[in-house]
This record gives structure tokens, C-alpha cells and sequence, in this order.
């Protein structure tokens, strides 16, 4: 049974490990990879925690005997109480820690700055330190893909997209969705409901139903239930889903699904405190690293559009079709990025405005 | 289907369940005692309706098991309340607690599964006639329950004998006693009725609205039912309206924001609790009818003096 | 009835004591058998639940730090619910607070100075107060019901908030991230012991629990309050305003809230974001009735509370119990906690009904 060391302790070895660490330059190799992830929701929710479980479940498969089994602590509040549960894994002896919410992004910072000797690894943020990485998935290369397929499947020309909250992440996705689109579909739209939520099966099947009323045919949704999949398969329209595979929800409307794959990456970083050679770094997988991943089309998708897809996809990964490529128009029909360009990875990060094509105002 | 009728539907699907929560808590707190635990005991009632509905196939099992689950959660709370005498708001915000526990430890197996919604009515010829077809007959069955349970209570309290001995008991237990009337027991009634609703509510989600479970997913619903039993004045009639009301005000933010008006969203979603206050103080500024129906001895506890 | 209520002629010394410990008991042995039913080994998780987190200096900090805003909230809404006002929005009160304390922070984001965090106090303590105007405005001027009136409100403030850290008050080099800058030095709370986050809001948080104590059995409006709620007859005979003991309820409940959400902010987290309070605002609630809306008797129910938290976390990293059973066994040690006090003002018979003997 493990034990915290009592206070004197913890300062004492807190300051020798700071020595230690000084003198090493950071890192040394482990016998043992002992890691521990704290989840924001329910580990089986079906959604963005479970898919992270299921990388922390390939990774301990995958290291055999050289991991001791991992700890997870779930539906953890973004509150003052984040702190304290990264404080207590680092204290009980696990030397990877993954923090898998951007609500974790300064307590996970000020804990690994007390534990030099501990591995820190925080999705979706941006603030590092010599031992706290950060790491991402490029959900928007997926959201290109079904931005294609909408462009194709929709009738109406009218796209509806249930956003949870207008961070980063879910605006490239509406504009990366966007974008593909018009190219298939020049004059289709995109019409956008905020539900302040992540999940909430309820309000988003509201949203959906609201979005079709308003003359939809292809729901997409960056939140996380299969609710406005359900919701689609009753009205006869398709839809996205999200983070995992909904097509057992929605068989017939489930054009695809943008899953989440973190297990290649939580094994990669594993294996580099067991060689010794983790670093801290800023990594933004996307499709060709296996961090995200396209559940399997519809079949009822013409043969010819499932094979634009599947070129897409390829053309994606080798770097040949990059999802905000110029020329790219606002909302206004200015042109915004040329033709020839393309928005970089930082303007990306902070990405706070809509594209020609989608309807309404991003809240601000 | 037109547009109005397809509002209109989605309004009445998201009133649902608040509807069946409602008016159980009405009965509830219509004998005088003031169950908080709402959300919990909806929540009981709708895992315990998925699972039976995912183990059995059975939809009218599972609807009688969401039933009976709230109710027996709710006694727990009666026990605690009218048998060992303990504060009513604090042991009902416990039994939420204890219901989203709970819960969340019976649905873990059931996260993931997907489930058929229940049928929805359809008459041939009738449900075609525009609006009022699918207005009439185009829900599902659990739908009419919850207008016709919110009739009969309408009926059970305001014209039979029995409604009116449960509100005289909640008007002023020590007078009920007095007369000979068994306080207790009928407030164990009147408690699990209500938790049978709240069940009933609870299922609503999982086997007709968004059919699947998952943690939590009443989302709240039982606060905004708990709402709804004062901003009705304990009159069933305005339970239904202050019910589709709401259900009405929520479902038009979402139209307003997919019509592309640039109001920051989180303003939108505080329409419908700003609503609901505004009404509130408009229907309570008449005190004399507040008094007329509020049950004068809610919340209080009751120990009958041998 | 099988089960019968004696009622004792005064409430019982001994029990107001034993009944804790036999709650305890009870929940240990509740918990035991729970435990040991879904195949953890109780011992094992008991002492995870309620030793482990305190057996260091740290955690004892932790201990204090998610008790502080527990008791401070409790403290506060006893007053109200001792008198039957019935306060249930500390949440949006504590939101509020955080919201003016914090506003004040990001205001002078770019000055030092030790008045800073005075000023946000007092801003926090204002910005409770004013929200827990609002219900009881509604109340003492048009009769609306302030369950529901505080309730609602909390998800307006709740939303508010989200409003603010999404838009107008975003960290400009936050990325379009939903939080605001973190607060310099000045604007938080310092800490007070090295290793922990043990920090001044501990201390407040013991001087609210002490002036809840003396106004309670000292003032002169503790002794209204008592009337008003045990009495109201007599109260409304004695010419005690009722509406002014609406207003002193809900002026300290939400000030005290307030201050609690400021010294949250100030204090463990250091900036805004859309969820600062993992519900204290509700369970305060709890709190306070479990504490026999007695401030002493809330203190040690705020620390049983976030004991009992600590404990969920503790028994998920080392046994990993899904802490969906935490939530059963919380709500279990609830139930028991609730239930035991009724063997403070009655015996419990079993049996028939014995003849009357006086009480």
C-alpha cells in the first residue's frame, strides 16, 4: 500500500528531486511507466472521456509488464479541486500524468512545476513547462471530410451544426466543415446552434429538431451523445457524429462519425519515459499520426462520393489537401486568406471568426 | 409535416417529461410535504426503465419499472421525513444526491446501448391532416399518459373525497389528525405518487426522447419541474401550461440562434428562467390567490401528540 | 405501527453528541458491507475514504480549503432557514461574488497594491449581497416565491458567467479560451503554510462560523430570527418585521456567499472560468441543516462533508471505485446523518402504542 509522505517529507524530497532533476538536465529513464489520467466527465460516457480510456487501456496492453496499472479519476470539477486530485497522483508515485480537459491547463501547470521528476501530458491547452507537454488532435481535417459529404448528401443546402461551446476547436471545425462544403456545393449554408453544453442528450436533440424545422438534411455536432444522430435517423436526414462511432444509434443517418484515437500517442509517450527520452513538446496530430479517425461511411453513400471521400482522406494525410487552404472569404466576402496560402498552425490556435457560408455571428 | 406542427411537436416532447415530474411533486406537495429530491428520483426512474427496456425488449415493463423505481426511492425520503421526522429540503437535496449516485452505478453496463423510441400513435388518415394531425395524433404513447394522469389528478383533487381529505391533510395536518384522518399514511401515499411521477418523467427520456442512457441525463429537469409546481400556484391547469411554456420558450431560443440573430447564446438560454420569474411575480403579486392554493402546512413536520 | 416516536420532555444532552458517532458507525457499516458486496476490500476502501486524505500536512490543507466555502455558505443560509426563509440560490450568489471580487482583480490586473484584495472582498461581498437582493425584493414586494425566484437565478448567474469568461472578459492572450487572465500577486489570497493551500479564506471562514455563534446567541436579531421561525404568531404579536428578517437573511446568506465564491477564486484558482463551483452553493445546503443550522455544529458538518470528498478521490486513485458508489455512499451517510437526530427530541418503542406518558 502506498503511503503520502508526511509534509516534511514531501518539501525535503520535492527539493532533492529538484537537485537531481537540475543536475540530470530532466530526464532519466524508468523501470516502470506508472500512469494515471483525470477525465472532466463519467469514464463511460460514450464520448470524449471514454475514447480517452480506451487510449489508456491500449497503452497498458501495449507496455505489457512495463506498466503497473494506471490510476484514473473521473468527473473531476475544472475547479480548485483539479489541483488537488494531479497533486495526489504525483504524490502516490505515478510518473505520467495525463490531464484530458483544457479546464486542467494551470492546475496541471503549477503541480508539474513541483514535481520536476514527473511527466505531465495536458490535452488541448497551450501552456507548457520543461516537464508538461501539451497535445492535440486536428479534429478539423475530419470535419473537411464531412464537410464533403454534406456538400454531397444535402438536398436542402442547409447544413445544420450543434456546437457545444465557441472555443477554438469547435469554430475550425464549423469553418473547416464550411469550406469543404462550398467547394461541392457553392451555395449551401451553414447554420449553427450553441447549447452551452457538452452533453446533454436532451437540449441536443432539441437542437437538432430545430435545425431541421429550419430546413437541415445533414445534422453535424461537436458535442458528445449520439442524441442528435437519434434524432436524425427519426426524421429521415444524415448526420456526424462525434468521438466515437455512432452508427448503432443511427444506422441509416449515420453518414460517418470524427473518432478519437489517442491510444498510438499515450503508448509513444509512454514508451519515451521508459527510454528516458520524453521531452516536453506541442504536438497537433492529426489523421496521418492516428489521432483521429473516420468511422466507416454509410453504405448507403454513392460509390463514387465514398471514393472522393477516401481521396480526401489520403490527400489529407499526405499533406496535399490542407482544409483551410485560400482562398478563404469571411463572413463579410472578403477575401481573407489567398489562394496559395493557407491559415497557419497559430492563427489557427485562437481561430475566432466564421467563413463566408455560415449563418449568424460567433459570439464574442 | 409543416413547420408549426414540427415545433409545435418538439415543444410538447421537451414538456414531457417536466409534465409527469410536475405533477406528481403537485400531489406531493399538495399533502404538505416538500420533496426535493426530484432530479434524483427521475433519475432512478429512468435507469431503471432503460435497463428493464434493454434486458427485456419490453417498452410497457420498462415504462412500469421507471414507475416503480421513482416510488420506491421516494420512500426512502418518506421514511426519512414523515417516520423519523427530519428536515424535508435537506433530506430531498440528500435523496438527489443519493439518486444521481445510484444511478450512475446501475446505468455503467448500459452506457452505449442503443434503444428502439417508442412507437408514435399513428392513425391512418387522421395523423395526415395538416397540423392538427400530427398535433392530436402523432405522439407517443407516453405522451397522452402524462395529459391524462395530469386530468385525473385534476379530478382526484378538486372532485373526490379522498383529494379533498390529501389537501386538507397538507392545509393543516394537526386539524386532519384531529378529526382522525391518518396523516402519515396518506402523506406516504401522496410521496410515492410523486415519486412514481418523477419516475415516469425520468423514463420519458431514455425510451422516448433521446433513447439511450447515459449519466445524468435529466440534465436538471427535476429542478425545472420543482419550478414548475410554484410558478403554477399548485393548480394543475397552469402545471400543464407553465410546463409546455417553458418547454415552448427553450425550444424557440434554439430557433431564434439557428436563425442566425447575433445574441451571445449564453444570454439566450437564460430566457427561460427569466420567463418563468417574470410570470411568477406577475401571477404572485395578487397574494389572496397565492394562499388559496398553496398548501398552508408544507414543509412542515408533523408528529401526531398521543 | 411497528416503529413509534416517544417524544423525550427536553432534547437530549447525550444524544445531541451520540447521535454523530452512531451515524458514523452506522455508514461505516453500511459502507463496509457495500463495499464488500461489489468486490473492494472494505477495510481498505474505509481507510482510503476517511484517512488516507488527512493523514498528511497537505491534505489537511485540501481538507480546510473545501470546507471553508461549505461552512461559510451554511453558516449564512442557517440564519434565513432557522427563521423559514428558504434561501436555496447560494449558488448564483457565490457566482455573483466571484464575478465582482474577480472583476475588481482583472480591473487593476496591471496594479500592485496591498488594497487590491480588500477591494475585491468587498466587491464579492456586495455583488452576493445585491443578488440575494433580488429574491427577496421579489418576495417582501410582490409575494413571488423565493425557492423558485433563488433557484432560477442561479442558472441567470451561472450563464453570466459563461457570458463573461467566453467574451468580454477573455484572457486577450488567452487564445479565445473561455477563462480571463490569471489574477497578479495582489489579487490572491496568500498562502499560509508552505506545501499546502492552506490560505487566509480558512481563517475567515472560522471567523464567520465564531459571529454566526454570537449573533445567534447574543443579538438581538438572532433572537428575532429564533421567534420568527419557531413562532410567527408571536412573533407578528411582538411586532417583529417579517420582511426585514426576509432581507437580513437574504443580505447575509448572499453576502457570505459571495465572499465565499470571491475567496474561491482569490484563493485555489487564481482567475474565472465558466465553472468555478462544483456545486458548494447547494450542498451548502445540506451543510446547514446537518449542522442543525447550529454554526458549530456546521463546521464540523462542512469538514465531515468535504472529508467524505477527499475520500471519493482517494478510493478512486487507489482502488479505482467508480465514483458513481461515492455518490451512493455519500447520499447513504446523508440518509443516516438526517435520520439519527430524531433520537435527540424522541425515544424510539417498538411495539404497540404504550398509554400516554405525558411530554
Amino acid at each position: 500500500m502506498t503511503r503520502f509522505p508526511g509534509l516534511r517529507h514531501l518539501v525535503a524530497g520535492a527539493a532533492a528531486m529538484a537537485v537531481v532533476a537540475a543536475a540530470a538536465g530532466g530526464v532519466q529513464a524508468a523501470d516502470k511507466v506508472k500512469a494515471a489520467f483525470v477525465y472532466v466527465g463519467p469514464v463511460n460516457d460514450n464520448g470524449w472521456t471514454s475514447r480517452h480510456d480506451a487510449g489508456r487501456q491500449e497503452m497498458e496492453k501495449a507496455l505489457g509488464d512495463k506498466a503497473e496499472k494506471s490510476a484514473f479519476v473521473e468527473n473531476v470539477p475544472e475547479g480548485a479541486d483539479a489541483e488537488r486530485v494531479i497533486q495526489q497522483l504525483a504524490l502516490s508515485g505515478h510518473n505520467l500524468i495525463f490531464t484530458t480537459s483544457f479546464g486542467f491547463m494551470n492546475p496541471t501547470q503549477k503541480v508539474a512545476q513541483r514535481f520536476p521528476n514527473v511527466m505531465f501530458e495536458h490535452a488541448t491547452g497551450f501552456k507548457r513547462e520543461i516537464n508538461m507537454s501539451t497535445y492535440n488532435a486536428r479534429f478539423y481535417e475530419g470535419r473537411a471530410v464531412a464537410g464533403l459529404l454534406a456538400g454531397h448528401m444535402t438536398k436542402t443546402k442547409v447544413i445544420g451544426y450543434i456546437g457545444s461551446f465557441p472555443i477554438p476547436e469547435v469554430v475550425q471545425g464549423i469553418d473547416a466543415t464550411t469550406i469543404a462544403l462550398r467547394k461541392v456545393a457553392p451555395d449551401a449554408i451553414v447554420k449553427v446552434i450553441w447549447v452551452n453544453t457538452w452533453v446533454d442528450p436532451g437540449k441536443e436533440a432539441d437542437a437538432a429538431k430545430a435545425l431541421i424545422d429550419q430546413g437541415a438534411d445533414v445534422i453535424m455536432q461537436h458535442t458528445d451523445s449520439s442524441a442528435p444522430c437519434q434524432v436524425a435517423q427519426e426524421r429521415g436526414v444524415w448526420c456526424v457524429g462525434q468521438a466515437s462511432d455512432q452508427t448503432r444509434f443511427a444506422p441509416k443517418a449515420h453518414l460517418t462519425a470524427i473518432v478519437d484515437e489517442w491510444g498510438s500517442y499515450y503508448i509513444k509517450r509512454a514508451k519515451a519515459v521508459l527510454d528516458g527520452t520524453w521531452k516536453s513538446e506541442d504536438v497537433w496530430g492529426g489523421m496521418k499520426d492516428g489521432f483521429l479517425s473516420l468511422a466507416p461511411f454509410n453504405p448507403a453513400i454513392p460509390a463514387d462520393v465514398r471514393a472522393k471521400a477516401d481521396q480526401a482522406v489520403a490527400d489529407i494525410k499526405a499533406g496535399k489537401l490542407l482544409p483551410f487552404a485560400g482562398p478563404i472569404k469571411n463572413q463579410a466576402g472578403a477575401e481573407v486568406v489567398k489562394a496559395g496560402e493557407s491559415i497557419p498552425d497559430d492563427k489557427l490556435a485562437g481561430l475566432d471568426w466564421y467563413v463566408e457560408g455560415v449563418q449568424g455571428q460567433l459570439p464574442k | 409535416m409543416d413547420f408549426t406542427a414540427a415545433v409545435l411537436l418538439s415543444v410538447i416532447a421537451a414538456a414531457t417529461p417536466l409534465l409527469f415530474a410536475a405533477t406528481g411533486e403537485l400531489v406531493t406537495e399538495k399533502s404538505g410535504v416538500l420533496n426535493l429530491g426530484v432530479e434524483g428520483m427521475m433519475l432512478v426512474g429512468a435507469v431503471g426503465a432503460f435497463s428493464t427496456a434493454a434486458a427485456t425488449g419490453n417498452p410497457w415493463l420498462a415504462i412500469l419499472v421507471g414507475a416503480g423505481a421513482g416510488a420506491a426511492v421516494s420512500l426512502i425520503f418518506a421514511f426519512l421525513t414523515l417516520s423519523l421526522l427530519t428536515n424535508q429540503v435537506a433530506t430531498g437535496l440528500a435523496l438527489t444526491l443519493f439518486g444521481v449516485g445510484l444511478s450512475a452505478s446501475i446505468g455503467q453496463g448500459f452506457v452505449g446501448t442503443p434503444m428502439r423510441p417508442l412507437p408514435k400513435l399513428a392513425i391512418p388518415g387522421l395523423s395526415e391532416v395538416p397540423l392538427i394531425g400530427p398535433l392530436l395524433f402523432g405522439h407517443d404513447p407516453l405522451v397522452y399518459l402524462s395529459i391524462l394522469l395530469l386530468a385525473g389528478v385534476w379530478r382526484f383533487l378538486y372532485r373526490s373525497r379522498p383529494g379533498l381529505v390529501l389537501r386538507a391533510v397538507g392545509e393543516s395536518h394537526e386539524a386532519a389528525h384531529a378529526i382522525g384522518y391518518p396523516v402519515i399514511a396518506i402523506r406516504y401515499g401522496a410521496v410515492a405518487f410523486g415519486g412514481a411521477m418523477a419516475g415516469l418523467g425520468g423514463a420519458y427520456l431514455p425510451l422516448a426522447y433521446t433513447p439511450m442512457w447515459i449519466e445524468n441525463m435529466t440534465a436538471g429537469r427535476g429542478w425545472i419541474a420543482l419550478a414548475l409546481v410554484v410558478f403554477a400556484t399548485w393548480r394543475p391547469g397552469r402545471v400543464l401550461l407553465g410546463a409546455y411554456l417553458f418547454g415552448g420558450v427553450t425550444i424557440l431560443q434554439l430557433h431564434v440562434q439557428a436563425g442566425g440573430v447575433g445574441v451571445a447564446s449564453q444570454l439566450m438560454s437564460m430566457l427561460p428562467y427569466l420567463a418563468t420569474i417574470a410570470v411568477l411575480v406577475l401571477i404572485s403579486r395578487d397574494a389572496t390567490r397565492i394562499r388559496l392554493n398553496a398548501p398552508a402546512d408544507i414543509g412542515k413536520v408533523f408528529h401526531p401528540q398521543a | 405501527m411497528l416503529l413509534r416516536l416517544e417524544p423525550r420532555g427536553e432534547a437530549s444532552r447525550a444524544m445531541i453528541w451520540l447521535t454523530p458517532v452512531l451515524s458514523i458507525l452506522l455508514t461505516l457499516t453500511f459502507g463496509a458491507i457495500l463495499f464488500a458486496a461489489l468486490g473492494f476490500d472494505p477495510l481498505r476502501a474505509l481507510a482510503a475514504y476517511f484517512i488516507r486524505p488527512v493523514s498528511t500536512l497537505y491534505g489537511l490543507g485540501e481538507l480546510a480549503l473545501k470546507a471553508t466555502p461549505l461552512a461559510m455558505i451554511g453558516v449564512g443560509l442557517a440564519l434565513g432557514f432557522r427563521a423559514n426563509v428558504w434561501n436555496i440560490g447560494a449558488e448564483g450568489q457565490f457566482t455573483m461574488g466571484a464575478i465582482c471580487g474577480g472583476g475588481v482583480a482583472l480591473i487593476f490586473h496591471d496594479t500592485e497594491g496591498f488594497w487590491v484584495l480588500p477591494l475585491m472582498a468587498l466587491a464579492g461581498i456586495a455583488g452576493g449581497m445585491a443578488y440575494g437582493a433580488i429574491p427577496a425584493l421579489l418576495r417582501t414586494r410582490f409575494n413571488a416565491n423565493e425557492i423558485l425566484t433563488s433557484l432560477m437565478l442561479t442558472y441567470v448567474a451561472t450563464l453570466f458567467l459563461s457570458y463573461l469568461v467566453h467574451g468580454p472578459w477573455r484572457d486577450p492572450k488567452g487564445l479565445n479560451f473561455p477563462e480571463t487572465r490569471m489574477f497578479n500577486a495582489s489579487a490572491q489570497l496568500p498562502g499560509l503554510l508552505d506545501g499546502t493551500r492552506f490560505n487566509l479564506g480558512a481563517i475567515v471562514a472560522l471567523l464567520v462560523v465564531a459571529a454566526g455563534w454570537l449573533l445567534l446567541a447574543r443579538g438581538f436579531i438572532g433572537y428575532q430570527i429564533k421567534v420568527v421561525g419557531q413562532a410567527p404568531k408571536a412573533a407578528a404579536f411582538a411586532g417583529f418585521d417579517q420582511n426585514r428578517i426576509v432581507w437580513f437573511s437574504f443580505l447575509v446568506g448572499g453576502g457570505l456567499a459571495g465572499l465565499a465564491g470571491l475567496i474561491e477564486v482569490a484563493g485555489a484558482i487564481g482567475q474565472l472560468h465558466p465553472r468555478i463551483s462544483p456545486g458548494y452553493g447547494f450542498t451548502a445546503i445540506i451543510v446547514a441543516f446537518l449542522g442543525r443550522l447550529h454554526p458549530v455544529g456546521i463546521l464540523a458538518a462542512a469538514l465531515m462533508i468535504a472529508l467524505s470528498y477527499l475520500g471519493g478521490e482517494a478510493a478512486q486513485i487507489e482502488m479505482r471505485l467508480p465514483l458513481a458508489i461515492t455518490g451512493v455512499f455519500q447520499g447513504v451517510l446523508l440518509f443516516f446523518l438526517l435520520g439519527t437526530d430524531v433520537l435527540i427530541r424522541y425515544r424510539v418503542r417498538f411495539g404497540r402504542p404504550a398509554t400516554s406518558r405525558g411530554g
